[in-house]
């Protein structure tokens, strides 16, 4: 096996690491009250002079861009869709986390910090992740006064249930629709902004460039998706909050637009790429149904509260549901991990559900899906509570498959879900480009190897409502970003690299659609930088990626004009993308050979086949340096230090 | 004053208006509804019902004093109810330049569908009835201050009565949707009064078209003689 | 199965339009409409042609991106009394043989883009012109300060569902936006947190819905029909509630715009 320390052909490793983390000094519970007073301030009359670009209107960027515009940033806003209310947060269903202890159940900042910690794997920064802890209970106050309306007891007060990966009940709730109500919640804030003028909003834009002016973040060069009008912004600081790149794998929970370019495009002018590897594959999703299948449908980890998940105890057994005893049923999750149970953290979970179906024990067509079963939970609370609880996702599973979930048990398997790499950020959320700041699922920060359910809500608020707010104004009052605009040769640079790329899908006119490459690429890397990783599987995974890619930039076929709407066009340019940020994924998995979290090597598992990481060589962010398309990238260790908690193997038995 | 201008900026208040006129209208056809129903009484209770209506209230007001107060107040109801709907139904109309190819309704009934021409055929009639009845200058053989005389000698006349049916129906159908839309345009309805006030509109719309149907056809059967 | 499809096909906002007929007999019953529209597409594609033009996004019936008229009716229809999204709207639900009608959003407030993409801003412009409650990141008092009982927050939450797509406004005679601003209007007016706003948020919203085109409503109730989420026809009754009152004691208030 190799070493950590090892270089292959496909990557260097930087000897002196440009990853500074700026994490401040001070006892951990006392670093973010006395960091925020040691950072500067900018007087609130001049904060208008600065203008601020926000792309993405997710949690993460609606919630910036609010607070921002709030504070008297001049602050400039952009999506893809045509509309900020329809970012992806609002498909988030389960809940968000909140150490408010309204249960009385032993719930403490301290715990959540440390069941987090624990969730990813300990591959998270704690002081990240005590922050991220501490702004939980100021995220829900923040969203109740906004009207978000929260599951409520009878006697009025806010209700919590319970999430994979901890054992007390702190996960606040909106019906099985948590991240609609949130990400509504920031669309009005934003939306208050946007008529008070402090923000302004380019829906239907596309980021396609960063620019940088003498090594700071200055603008981005955007493609307007209507006109196909390509343009430049210029800023004082540049935000990314463009979400996860899970569509790499082309089926996945994420909707049809969700795409790397932003952030691709901010690595390949220089930010590093944080453990790209890291993805997380969630296990109760509606299985596969055919070749056709556009995408996969997320079932809330929270129907784990009350459903119980089992496969037949034979190989191969193929009665209906119904018709198996309950004493041939392998209620597996329950049987590995008593304490845990059916609410084992999802890469757990995730794998199981594999193994089960690897074992031929998998049910309905193709074999590739197991039991989630609500019987029991009917009987003990009526059919009523369920509905309440679960209404709006059974009815959803109905839709889609045609099968009554209160009658027969749902069929759920794992698919890609949330991806916990990303850019990688120092403690002020900016990226090693000064002036570029990344937040959200963008960036790579507080979820380690592995995400815990009602997690990425919690961190998107945090970043956006509490963390940027008081970071940016640090950055201005000390950077004093000098005088630019948008005549500087660096952006006819990046406009004209831009325009060249465009022209260039434009005019291939080869035989292939962009679909059929994106699902191309999305098999192989389910195949072999999926669930189970393997050194060969990622090596195979590395000699085919340039092939397609190669493939791509000679034989797609992008009908249609560059100065029109063309859907074609936009995928092709994210396709493209993913065909280059597929290799670092594969490269990062490549080299770490350890298990952990969302990230399983074959060869790193104990004897009873859970994950076995490896902490002496591993215990470190992999922060990957671009060196040009199809060139060994460059890898920056960030060394992360346990000063609060101890490495422990992650157990849930 | 003001506030009754705010009314008529947004068409949400001009809907109003358009509830409370035919709030009016709604009291008045049944209070005429009633009224008609005299007629099975004879000549003498008929027309000693129609010279009551011009003689209430007095000595403290004039002969027709009251009458006409109504008079006007209808009137007003009757200008607001037909302006507001043409300036409504101009705007919606224009709210939807490019029409559908293919459009389906999936649960508003016929009588919500045809209200827009309902309500103008009602007004029509409004016009013929008050010449048939009232003026008398579209009926053969009109004397003043007889109305049963009127009313008896215009319904034996088939055509006239099957022109009293076909309106009848028209506000039957008008008040069957009309009724529930006016408390739920005012914002009188909500989830637990919307099934009343929905059989209340369709209990209107059939009663209304029964009770003002008696007495033509009773009439032209020689029933009312 | 077999289809037939007749579809709106226009190049931009100021081109005519036309219908295109194409035929396909690769659908499954498993597919959603998007997949099927998508197998339609990948076929255009390898005959040199431009594909079909339609938003869509999260493809779970939530983000409210999907969107067009299916023979007549918006998002389609499959069983009576349970109305969804173009996404969540799957082919089991036609039969093979089947000639399918597919049109755009119509209304005045909503040009056409492209084929079946349509401009939705205005409904951002209504949310702009308050349907929020103005309280700034980290003024907010503990969440469980003000209890809020549960009917209410159900009530809001019933109203807060709204995803925004669009199928109210093109089922409606009128083109009207009613069930929309309606929702949000009567999402904020349940809770204690909105009270505060109320009134001038009603005065606001409802101005702006008409100044962005959209007809007025006459009660059809075809809104709440075809609404994915199930929004009642009662949020409008309580906008008109609130308007009233609105209209009775307050002027009209003006736009917050702050010099810049």
């Amino acid at each position: 096996m190799a070493s950590a320390t090892d270089k292959n052909e496909f990557f260097t490793v930087a000897a002196e690491p440009q990853v500074n983390s700026n994490i401040p000094p001070g006892p951990l519970a006392e670093k973010w009250t006395q960091h925020k007073f040691n950072m500067k301030l900018v007087n609130p009359a001049n904060r208008r002079k600065h203008t601020i670009i926000i792309v993405g209107s997710g949690l993460a960027g609606a919630s910036a861009a609010a607070t921002l515009g709030e504070q008297g940033y001049n602050v400039l806003c952009f999506c893809y869709q045509d509309s900020p209310r329809r970012a992806h947060s609002i498909a988030a269903q389960g809940g968000i986390n909140a150490a408010k202890n309204y249960r009385n159940d032993g719930d403490s900042v301290y715990r959540l910090f440390y069941d987090t910690i624990k969730g990813g794997d300990f591959r998270a920064r704690e002081a990240n992740v005590y922050r991220l802890a501490e702004i939980s209970s100021n995220i829900i106050d923040q969203c109740v006064a906004q009207g978000v309306p929260f599951a409520r007891e009878y006697g009025g007060l806010l209700d919590n249930r319970s999430f994979g990966g901890a054992q007390v009940s702190r996960t606040f709730y909106a019906r099985g629709q948590t991240g609609q109500q949130l990400l509504l919640g920031a669309y009005q804030a934003l939306s208050r902004q946007i008529d008070a003028g402090t923000v302004k909003m380019f829906p239907r834009t596309e980021m396609l460039d960063l620019v940088i002016i003498n090594g700071k973040a200055r603008g981005i060069i955007t493609r307007n998706m209507v006109t196909g009008k390509i343009e430049r912004h210029v800023g004082d600081a540049v935000v990314l909050a463009t979400g996860g790149y899970g569509n790499v794998f082309y089926l996945s929970t994420n909707a049809k637009g969700c795409n790397t370019t932003a952030i691709w495009r901010a690595h390949r002018r220089g930010a590093f790429f944080a453990n790209p590897c890291y993805t997380q594959i969630h296990p109760t999703c509606i299985p596969v149904s055919g070749d056709y299948q556009s995408k996969l449908t997320l079932m809330s980890e929270s129907l784990r509260n009350d459903g119980r998940i089992w496969v037949p105890k034979t190989p191969g057994d193929k009665r209906p549901p119904h018709q198996i005893p309950e004493d041939e049923r392998d209620y597996y999750l329950e049987r590995k991990y008593p304490s845990f149970g059916n609410l084992a953290p999802r890469d757990i979970a995730s794998r199981a559900a594999k193994e089960a179906c690897d074992a031929g024990r998998g049910v309905g067509p193709g074999g590739l899906g197991v039991y989630l079963d609500f019987s029991d939970a009917i009987k003990r609370l009526g059919r009523q509570k369920i509905e309440e609880r679960y209404g709006n996702l059974f009815e959803m599973y109905a839709h889609i498959t045609g099968e009554d979930p209160y009658v027969t048990p749902m069929r759920i398997y794992p698919a890609v879900h949330y991806t916990m790499g990303g850019l990688w950020v120092d403690y002020n959320l900016m990226s090693n480009i000064t002036g570029l700041f990344v937040a959200g699922e963008a960036n790579f920060s507080d979820h380690g190897a592995n995400r815990l359910g009602a997690s990425a809500l919690m961190q998107g608020l945090s970043d956006g409502y509490f963390v940027l707010p008081a970071t940016m104004g640090n950055y201005i009052a000390s950077e004093k970003p000098e005088k630019v605009d948008i005549n500087h040769p660096a952006f006819a640079e990046a406009e004209a690299e831009v325009v060249e790329r465009t022209k260039k899908l434009l005019s291939i006119n080869g035989n292939r659609s962009v679909d059929s490459f994106h699902r191309e690429l999305g098999k192989l890397m389910w195949d072999n930088c999926g669930m189970a990783r393997s050194d060969e599987s990622l090596r195979y995974a590395l000699s085919v990626i340039p092939k397609i890619r190669e493939e791509f930039w000679q034989n797609v076929k992008v009908p249609g004009e560059g100065e029109e709407l063309n859907q074609e066009l936009e995928k092709a340019g994210r396709v493209a993308d993913f065909l280059e940020l597929a290799e670092l994924m594969c490269i990062d998995a490549l080299h770490r050979t350890e298990s952990c979290g969302g990230h399983f090597r074959i060869e790193s598992q104990t004897e009873d086949g859970e994950a076995k990481r490896d902490d002496e060589h591993f215990t470190y962010v992999a922060a990957w340096e671009s060196t040009g398309v199809g060139k060994p990238p460059v890898l920056h260790k960030e060394p992360l230090n346990f000063e609060n908690v101890q490495l422990a193997t992650r157990s849930y038995k | 004053m003001a506030a009754v201008v705010s009314f008529t900026r947004t068409t949400i208040g001009k809907k109003m208006l358009m509830a409370v006129s035919g709030a009016i209208g709604y009291g008045f056809v049944i209070a005429h509804m009633a009224g008609n129903f005299h007629a099975f009484e004879g000549r003498e209770e008929f027309n000693a019902y129609a010279e009551g209506l011009r003689t209430i209230g007095q000595p403290f007001v004039p002969h027709t004093g009251l009458l006409w107060v109504v008079r006007i107040v209808l009137l007003v109801a009757v200008i607001t109810h037909v302006w507001m709907a043409i300036d409504l139904s101009r705007r919606d109309l224009a709210s939807r330049p490019v029409k559908y190819a293919k459009k389906d309704t999936v649960q508003s009934s016929f009588a919500t569908k045809t209200l827009r021409y309902g309500g103008t055929a009602i007004f029509l009639f409004l016009v013929y009835h008050l010449m048939h009845l009232t003026l008398g200058n579209a009926h053969s053989n009109f004397i003043p201050n007889d109305p049963y005389h009127n009313l008896v000698s215009g319904f034996q006349n088939p055509i006239s009565v099957a022109v009293y049916l076909v309106a009848m129906a028209a506000l039957g159908m008008h008040l069957y949707h009309g009724v529930w839309s006016m408390f739920q345009s005012l914002g009188l309805n909500s989830r637990r009064t919307d099934l009343f006030f929905r059989r209340l509109a369709q209990a209107s719309g059939i009663l209304l078209f029964i009770g003002f149907s008696i007495v033509p056809i009773s009439v032209l059967l020689g029933i009312v003689k | 199965m077999k289809l037939t499809l007749n579809v709106w096909r226009q190049k931009g906002p100021n081109d005519s339009g036309h219908f295109e007929t194409y035929h396909t007999d690769k659908v499954l019953p498993e597919m959603s409409f998007l997949e099927m529209l998508d197998v339609v597409n990948q076929d255009l594609i390898a005959e040199g042609k431009e594909p079909i033009a339609f938003d869509h996004d999260c493809r779970e019936g939530i983000c409210g991106t999907c969107g067009m008229m299916i023979n007549g009716v918006p998002h389609g229809r499959q069983i009576a009394g349970t109305p969804t999204t173009t996404c969540q709207l799957h082919m089991r639900f036609f039969k093979d043989g089947d000639t399918i009608t597919i049109e755009p959003w119509r209304a005045k407030a909503f040009p056409v883009l492209k084929d079946l993409v349509v401009d939705r801003s205005a409904f951002d412009h209504i949310i702009q012109s308050g349907g929020y409650i103005s309280v700034p990141t980290g003024a907010a008092p503990d969440g469980n300060a003000i209890p809020v009982p549960k009917p209410k927050a159900d009530y809001a939450f019933d109203a807060a569902a709204c995803i925004g797509c669009g199928a109210c406004v093109a089922a409606c005679p009128n083109a009207s936006a009613m069930l929309f601003t309606g929702a949000k209007v009567a999402h904020l007016a349940a809770l204690p947190q909105g009270q505060a706003e109320r009134y001038d948020r009603v005065l606001r919203m409802v101005d702006t819905h008409d100044a962005e085109g959209f007809g007025g409503c006459t009660n059809f109730a075809e809104c709440e029909a075809v609404c994915p989420k199930g929004i009642s026809i009662d949020v409008i009754a309580q906008m008109n509630r609130d308007l009233f009152w609105a209209n009775l004691t307050r002027s009209q208030p003006k736009a917050k715009k702050e010099s810049h």
